[in-house]
């Protein structure tokens, strides 16, 4: 399924993208790039397509994400607020906090105790797949375009024909004792 | 569009429970449908993707829950299909339990040694084989030498893998591509087709009524084949007798939907749910201790960073299946390979000093993720999930498309199942920190609850009708007609991976389950060879039938 081809607001763009990025930090795209903080090296949840594949409308949030994009930056604004922070108004509140900040409020909102966790889990649980699984992409697709997520884990990469095969795969011998009970049929007693 | 048919028997969930009632009754002469709610899928059609729609995600399911999280098949096979077919008997110990009702849990009737000749004509049917070191993927071999070098021991596990076929992909999840692992594609289902049992895809059960003649109506919707909350056509079924096999986590749901017909439920249905006592821990290996103190290398001058290469689960420690250990302090510790996509997340940053599941320390955790090695604790847990009132439709509230949704199940460790997590997570520090082989951490239970892929017991058999929902026979108490053959059915954690015995519980109940349809007016009979046609395992329980 692809994302509708609706009007996107760059406030809201930029709101998820600076979850994402919470999530699975990366470098900035470019100087004056706000949504990402740059506080990691190399690509993250962002550069991974955390955006697309949160707005396909299979994943099941992008409805939601209107409202999610509300909620999270009103949160920031109280956050700021509490935390006796100066905002810029000139970009989405949750955009405007610096990164450790974000991180904080993150951690609030994901608590086992928070009201509304569940949405928060699941939009990061979201920017994770998109980072260690391009779960928007064919894996083969993800491999051609260089997924910034797939190289970091180290991912092994398919055979020509998008198959995995590893033709090594044994150390190819006995490691340690059996259990002395194990049965005849390699059981637990 | 509602249209009513009739058969003999209808079949609800094609897994183990489901696979094995269809293939025996339908060899032994009866009409049977079976009535799947997921796809149907060849081994071509398995593909090697994570994107959103590829078969990963389209026979695979994750119901999350309040404090339990349950990962299961959907697709016909079952969790035969998405299993890393792992498939050892239960320990002696584990039918003597007694959990928290204060007497015996397990049918009087079911002792391992009872249930010896079932396990066989299982192991026979897939077959499930005695594996070799030789063969034993590379984090299997570590997690065996660091138990050595802990002073412990270590075991290949049985498992339905056919090795020799086996490319060691890691791709068991999305089902098997090269037809290696022998799930129920290859035994039970083909068999019970070649003798005229009906399976039907994307039909899921929603709910039974009760006919004047004492059979049941089984009500479906047709789920859509690729965006699977949407449903299609209603439909139903008559049936003389009906097999409820849907899984743990929907064989209760299907009840509790139907309670306003059939009349009250036992008491245990949705009741008793046990999560396996799973819990998991990630070990981040210093690929230099490994090669120094544990003296391992690959061909290629690694010494381990193969986290991705493998078939699952293939080495298991068994040093704490010691029936003398008091209840709750007994576990199984397997070596597991956990897919990116839903499980790297949960993974916990060792030592974190900021957030342990994500940001700045979880990315650097994920740059080492070749070096990663995921313990598997299956121990014993309470019983203590419960089922709240059933959704609309289905066993969850479906968020994506596919795979995706919240459930009504509840779910709150106590004491005793925290011990046995406690007890395990020392045990695994200690296998795998010592001499600073690698730094661990559990898995978080703040984000999705507790994790299970082997759900049980929430629509148990016992002799007790105030704590099992099933007679020893499998028969919905007070339900005549209706029986339940999945993992619903096992009465509580069995401290190792379940499969083997859910499908050695159906193996047994299905000479009763063939009386039963025989009293009912089906003409039918108990006697079929394994799928095969192999008799050895048939011939060994003729006398217990």
């Amino acid at each position: 399924m692809q994302p509708d081809n609706h009007d996107v607001d760059p406030a809201r763009t930029a709101t998820i993208e600076a979850y994402a990025d919470t999530v699975v930090p990366g470098a900035k795209r470019s100087p004056d790039d706000r949504a990402v903080a740059g506080a990691a090296l190399g690509g993250g949840a962002v550069a991974a397509g955390a955006v697309e594949l949160l707005e396909q409308p299979g994943g099941g949030l992008a409805e939601a994400l209107d409202s999610m994009v509300y909620t999270l930056n009103d949160h920031a604004a109280g956050y700021a607020t509490a935390h006796g922070l100066a905002l810029d108004d000139g970009v989405p509140a949750f955009v405007a906090l610096p990164f450790e900040h974000r991180t904080a409020l993150v951690l609030e909102l994901t608590a086992p105790e928070h009201p509304e966790k569940q949405m928060w889990v699941a939009l990061a649980l979201f920017s994770n797949m998109a980072f260690d699984s391009a779960a928007h992409l064919t894996t083969a697709d993800a491999f051609a375009n260089r997924h910034p997520g797939l190289l970091t884990i180290g991912y092994f990469p398919p055979d020509a024909d998008g198959l995995f095969r590893f033709p090594q795969y044994s150390y190819g011998r006995a490691l340690a004792p059996l259990h002395p009970q194990t049965t005849v049929t390699g059981d637990p007693a | 569009m509602t249209s009513t048919e009739s058969t003999d028997v209808v079949v609800i969930g094609s897994g183990f429970g489901g696979a094995i009632a269809a293939y025996h009754l339908a060899a032994g002469g009866a009409r049977v449908l079976v009535l799947e709610r997921g796809p149907w899928l060849q081994a071509e059609e398995f593909e090697h993707d994570f994107k959103l729609g590829s078969s990963y995600t389209r026979v695979f399911d994750f119901v999350v829950g309040d404090g339990m999280s349950i990962l299961g098949g959907n697709c016909v096979g079952g969790g035969s299909v998405v299993y890393f077919a792992t498939m050892p008997r239960a320990p002696r110990f584990v039918f003597e339990r007694r959990g928290s009702i204060g007497r015996r849990m397990w049918p009087a009737s079911i002792t391992r040694d009872t249930l010896d000749p079932w396990y066989d004509r299982v192991t026979e049917a897939l077959p499930v084989t005695r594996q070799s070191w030789e063969k034993v993927p590379y984090a299997g071999g570590l997690f065996a030498a660091a138990c050595a070098h802990a002073g412990r021991t270590a075991n290949p596990s049985p498992s339905a893998v056919d090795v020799d076929e086996c490319v060691n992909c890691n791709w068991m999840m999305a089902g098997c591509r090269f037809d290696a692992k022998r799930s129920l594609l290859l035994n039970y289902l083909p068999a019970a087709v070649a003798h005229g049992a009906e399976i039907r895809p994307l039909h899921e059960v929603q709910r039974l009524t009760r006919l004047a003649d004492g059979g049941y109506r089984v009500h479906y919707r047709v789920v859509d084949e690729e965006d699977y909350r949407i449903l299609h056509d209603s439909g139903e079924i008559d049936a003389k007798l009906v097999i409820l096999a849907a899984g743990s986590g929907a064989t209760p749901v299907i009840l509790q939907r139907s309670e306003p017909d059939l009349g009250r439920m036992p008491h245990a249905v949705g009741r008793y749910f046990s999560g396996n006592g799973e819990r998991l821990n990630t070990a981040i290996l210093d690929e230099d201790k490994v090669r120094d103190v544990l003296g391992l290398s690959r061909p290629d001058g690694s010494a381990y960073a193969a986290y991705q290469i493998g078939r699952g689960p293939t080495v298991a420690s068994w040093d704490r299946l010691d029936g003398s250990l008091p209840e709750y302090e007994r576990f199984s510790l397997e070596q597991l390979y956990f897919p990116p996509g839903l499980g790297t997340i949960l993974a916990q940053v060792p030592g974190a000093t900021g957030p342990s599941w994500f940001g700045l320390e979880k990315k650097e955790m994920l740059r080492q993720w070749q070096s990663w090695l995921t313990i598997f604790t299956m121990s014993e847990d309470d019983n203590e999930g419960v089922f709240g009132p059933p959704p609309e439709t289905g066993n969850a509230h479906r968020l994506s498309m596919q795979m995706l949704g919240d459930g009504p199940l509840r779910y709150r460790p106590t004491a005793n199942t925290w011990r046995g997590w406690s007890l395990s997570d020392a045990a695994v520090k200690d296998i795998l920190e010592r001499d600073g082989l690698a730094r661990v951490a559990p898995w978080t239970n703040d984000l999705v609850g507790a994790y299970t892929v082997h759900p049980l017991a929430s629509c148990r058999i016992g002799d007790d009708p105030a704590t099992s929902a099933l007679d020893d026979r499998h028969e919905l108490r007070g339900h005549p007609g209706i029986f339940v053959t999945d993992g619903s059915a096992v009465p509580g954690a069995l401290t190792v991976n379940p499969a083997l015995t859910i499908a050695a519980l159906a193996e047994r109940a299905m000479p009763g389950i063939v009386r039963a349809a025989r009293e009912r007016g089906v003409a039918v009979q108990y006697g079929a060879p394994a799928p095969d046609g192999s008799t050895a395992a048939r011939v060994a329980v003729a006398p217990t039938v």
